[in-house]
């Protein structure tokens, strides 16, 4: 059963119809054709109208959808093998982070990233896609064994942000994060980054230094999750919707704002419309920038990644 | 030739003259409620004596601390923030940024100065809390990469004071890129070998520890501050229990293992300094 936002009550509605005149074939022999194609016309054109003009906190929605696919499903489409690996070989596993070595058109790449859990159950053994700092240890491990084989390096994003419990403090958050940074931004291999949903904060930055970083087109990414920002700015939950707006947190306002290098379009209705197709769509960007990026020389990568983010920002 | 020579003339710039405190104002330590005149504090660089509380201060008075003789040029004094978002939530950015401006005579949370302590000659970055909760925009990052370039170009430590709430919210994502872009312009530091030591004050918190704060090749602490990556507010929320006694104080963090050492503020210059003489290979 597929779930459906409130902005996409009137798809909804369309799909029932076209369900019931199926039905209604299935059991009347009736030739229903000209009225099901009429039906599968309206769906797409009014999937279009709506996807067209979005809000920012729409996509924040669509981010959050319960039926977007997540890091292990686009690794597991997109490999003709995978392998996991566990642990930051010091304190433990983090399930919230995972990684390994795949094998994306016959081509070892290393991919790591947030995993979010897909029913109750899974989402608490996922600790709802919020890494404690053994995970981001876990992920500085497998990026530097990609350094030392020549392997590139994806990371695939989807965090509501770093696990703020008492624990992660006493095991450095803060420090684990920190080194992230710093590590990514020497890493001698080819490194993409991709927001596939969610890119809240230090959490999302973490595994997020590369020589691309993109979105896709209905993830967000920005320093704090519009809710918060409302608790912070406006005293209470009310005004996420103006924090949405605010925050300029969408893929074309960070693209905009040079602060990423790229968006990727999902299939119409989203990615959580056609998984098979986003999919794809990845599977062939990300073929296609680790080609570009093994041209260059890795020095080279180094110092255009440095001058990347030395760059951003806004003062006279 | 390496990164300790001495440097020469030329550091002649003071900051503007302490403003005078009029007579009759008391200080009331918080903690212990020990009473001292404002004079009192000022020679016990603003720790409590009946106590050792170490009152928040800014980069005046680190400045007048580290600085032999109060003596460093101010590199980029005139640095103010964009609006790049034309952010505005119960006010306009700008206007937050014009009104903070005034209040506390600061251009942003953060100056940069280049000075000598004990002779030997540093980039001191320092943030306020003062200003809108020392919290990193633009221009705390863009001043710390400018800082490290002057240190790198002058061969000398860097040194790095924080003291922040964490993330400029009305600068998003611009915000967010700053941790990136502190920790990027650090890989050239350690590149050249120089020193970066990172001086945590009350309070560290958000994406300043989740950045250059965590990165010194000594990260060293004020008694009794507050640093974390995550507010105690929020971890309180999140575990549903109270917090254990001293936790994210500089004592916890330094026993978990993220910190070198903590010093007193009436040591903090000659162990600074001495720590700084010490990186140096000596035949
Ligand atoms: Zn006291």
């Amino acid at each position: 059963m597929r779930t459906y936002l409130d902005f996409e009550e009137p798809i909804k509605e369309l799909h029932e119809q076209l369900e019931k005149t199926k039905e209604i074939q299935e059991k009347s022999k009736v030739d229903v054709k000209t009225l099901t194609s009429d039906l599968v016309q309206k769906i797409e054109q009014t999937t279009k109208d709506i996807f067209a003009s979005l809000t920012p906190w729409q996509r924040v929605q669509l981010s959050r959808h319960p039926q977007r696919p997540y890091t292990l499903g686009y690794i597991n489409a997109m490999t003709e093998e995978f392998i996991e690996l566990h642990g930051d070989r010091n304190f433990g596993d983090d399930h919230a982070m995972v990684g390994g070595l795949g094998m994306l058109n016959g081509r070892s790449v290393m991919f790591i990233g947030q995993q979010k859990g897909i029913n109750t159950k899974m989402r608490q053994y996922r600790n709802f896609g919020m890494a404690n700092p053994e995970g981001y240890r876990k992920a500085l491990r497998l990026m530097k064994m990609a350094e030392k084989f020549d392997i590139p390096v994806v990371t695939l994003i989807d965090t509501p942000g770093a696990f703020p419990g008492l624990e992660a403090e006493e095991r450095g958050q803060g420090e684990a994060i920190a080194k992230n940074l710093m590590e990514m931004v020497k890493l001698r291999v080819p490194v993409i980054c991709v927001i596939i949903g969610e890119g809240a904060s230090g959490g999302a930055l973490g595994i997020g230094i590369g020589d691309q970083v993109v979105m896709l087109e209905n993830s967000w990414y920005s320093v704090i999750s519009p809710e918060n920002c409302s608790t912070i700015l406006w005293r209470n939950w009310d005004h996420k919707i103006e924090a949405a707006d605010a925050l300029k947190l969408t893929s074309m306002d960070m693209l905009n704002n040079k602060l990423i290098d790229g968006v990727i379009s999902e299939p119409l209705g989203g990615a959580h419309a056609d998984p098979e197709g986003m999919f794809e769509i990845l599977k062939k960007e990300l073929t296609e920038r680790i080609d570009t990026l093994e041209k260059i020389d890795p020095e080279k990568r180094i110092k255009n990644r440095i001058k990347k983010f030395s760059a951003m920002g806004e003062f006279q | 030739m390496g990164w300790f020579k001495r440097i020469k003339s030329g550091i002649t710039t003071k900051s503007k003259d302490k403003k005078e405190i009029p007579e009759g104002l008391w200080y009331k330590c918080p903690s212990c409620k020990h009473v001292a005149t404002s004079e009192e504090q000022e020679k016990l660089l603003w720790v409590c004596e009946g106590c050792g509380h170490h009152e928040r201060i800014g980069s005046e008075e680190y400045f007048s601390i580290l600085f032999d003789n109060n003596e460093f040029k101010e590199l980029n004094p005139r640095m103010v923030s964009g609006d790049p978002l034309v952010f505005t939530d119960t006010k306009a950015y700008p206007d937050r940024l014009a009104k903070s401006q005034a209040a506390t005579g600061l251009k942003d949370a953060i100056r940069t100065a280049y000075g000598p302590i004990d002779g030997q000659n540093a980039v001191v970055a320092c943030m306020d809390f003062r200003f809108i909760g020392g919290s990193m925009g633009s221009v705390v990052g863009e001043k710390i990469a400018r800082g490290i370039d002057y240190a790198i170009k002058n061969e000398c430590p860097f040194i790095c004071l924080s003291k922040s709430g964490g993330a400029r919210m009305m600068e998003a994502g611009f915000s967010l890129m700053q941790m990136a872009k502190t920790s990027a312009k650090l890989t050239q530091l350690a590149d050249a070998k120089l020193p970066y030591i990172s001086i945590l004050t009350d309070p560290t918190t958000g994406g300043v520890t989740a950045s250059f704060a965590m990165l010194g090749d000594l990260n060293i602490a004020e008694p009794k501050a507050l640093i974390g990556f995550a507010g105690p507010r929020v971890v309180k929320e999140t575990i549903g229990k109270d917090l254990p006694e001293g936790f994210q104080r500089s004592e916890f963090v330094r026993d978990h293992g993220f910190l070198d050492y903590i010093v007193e503020r009436s040591k903090l210059k000659s162990q600074l300094s001495l720590s700084l003489k010490m990186l140096r290979k000596t035949n």
